[in-house]
């Protein structure tokens, strides 16, 4: 077998934002295999530490920060070094009936989901942290596209932070960076077993997946690798939709 | 947390069902209305009027209102 690694991403410093679980922590994990150093963010700093621990050993960073509180964000972003990648992974979700939504479930969910990355993503601009030929992530999710019950705020959320990185990708393509999105379907993370539904429900609703099953989190980590690799050098403005055939 | 006050909360919750047909010992899941989105609807109220989390499997294991109703008090305590 020849010496050949196009998804290689040693000598990059990437930032996962929402590493602290799930899909994020996975993210984390599987760059850190690739060779990165990461920079891992999260509220809890137990569950950091946690992600912290699993990452193949280099000089990683964890950043306590709540990005939705806008001095926070300022804070970390001053101290944070060049980024050769940014996976925005933190997210929040809620299943409420349209008929049930407060003004607060509506700024909640759109300020985790929308607001904050896009102002950490402009901070991270303003204060020149992202390095020529960047790979910027968002995660979004089929849930834009495929409506369900109480998942309204949700759906809405995501789809606006997809809206929101292809415009990003057409203003920073002039300095190679690219900016993409993962959309991907179900995924079996804490986030959709505390979400107060039926486990049996969900079970019956991954039977009807074409590939008869939800995701790992690692089947969107190894995407998000791709994505962030200079094998996908070409690829801007781009939602990837990861889902095992759904929507 | 009063029992006659639960069961109005509860009735509000159906759009069809007459509250005079939501009684403490109404088996709901027999109830021509019911369908997995009051199950999403009675999780939220649980969550607005009392602050209490209810699973999916909860709402599935209470037979009657008052079932619901014993449950959310025993979570409040």
């Amino acid at each position: 077998m020849v010496d050949f690694n196009p998804f290689t991403l040693e000598n990059k410093t990437v930032l996962v934002t929402g590493a602290s679980s799930g899909i994020g922590r996975s993210i984390a994990v599987a760059c850190s295999k690739m060779g990165a150093k990461l920079i891992i963010t999260g509220r809890n700093e137990q569950k950091l530490d946690d992600t912290l621990s699993l990452l193949h050993p280099n000089s990683h960073v964890k950043v306590i920060c709540d990005l939705t509180d806008k001095n926070s964000v300022q804070l970390m972003v001053e101290g944070l070094p060049k980024l050769d990648g940014v996976v925005h992974c933190a997210g929040i979700g809620q299943r409420l009936l349209c008929r049930q939504l407060s003004e607060d479930n509506v700024d909640i969910v759109l300020g985790v989901n929308f607001k904050a990355p896009v102002l950490l993503q402009g901070e991270l601009l303003k204060q020149k942290k992202i390095n020529k030929a960047c790979s910027i992530v968002f995660m979004a999710s089929i849930a834009s596209w495929v409506p369900s019950v109480g998942n309204a705020v949700y759906s809405a959320s995501k789809a606006a932070i997809a809206s929101y990185a292809k415009c990003l990708s057409l203003e920073l393509a002039p300095r190679l960076i690219r900016v993409n999105c993962i959309s991907p379907g179900m995924v079996w993370t804490d986030f959709i077993k505390y979400e107060s539904i039926l486990e049996s429900q969900l079970k019956e609703d991954e039977s009807k997946y074409p590939l008869k099953r939800y995701g790992t989190p690692e089947d969107i980590a190894y995407l998000a690798i791709y994505l962030l690799s200079d094998a996908s050098s070409w690829m801007t403005g781009s939602n990837v939709k990861i889902s095992g055939g759904e929507g | 947390m009063e029992l006659e006050d639960f069961i109005q909360k509860f009735a509000n919750q159906f759009d069809d069902t007459d509250a005079s047909e939501i009684k403490a010992d109404t088996k709901f899941h027999e109830l021509g209305e019911w369908s997995s989105m009051l199950v999403l609807a009675l999780i939220a109220m649980a969550n607005i009027e009392y602050d209490v989390t209810l699973t999916g499997q909860d709402v599935k294991d209470a037979e009657t209102v008052e079932d619901l109703f014993n449950l959310i008090k025993v979570k409040l305590e």
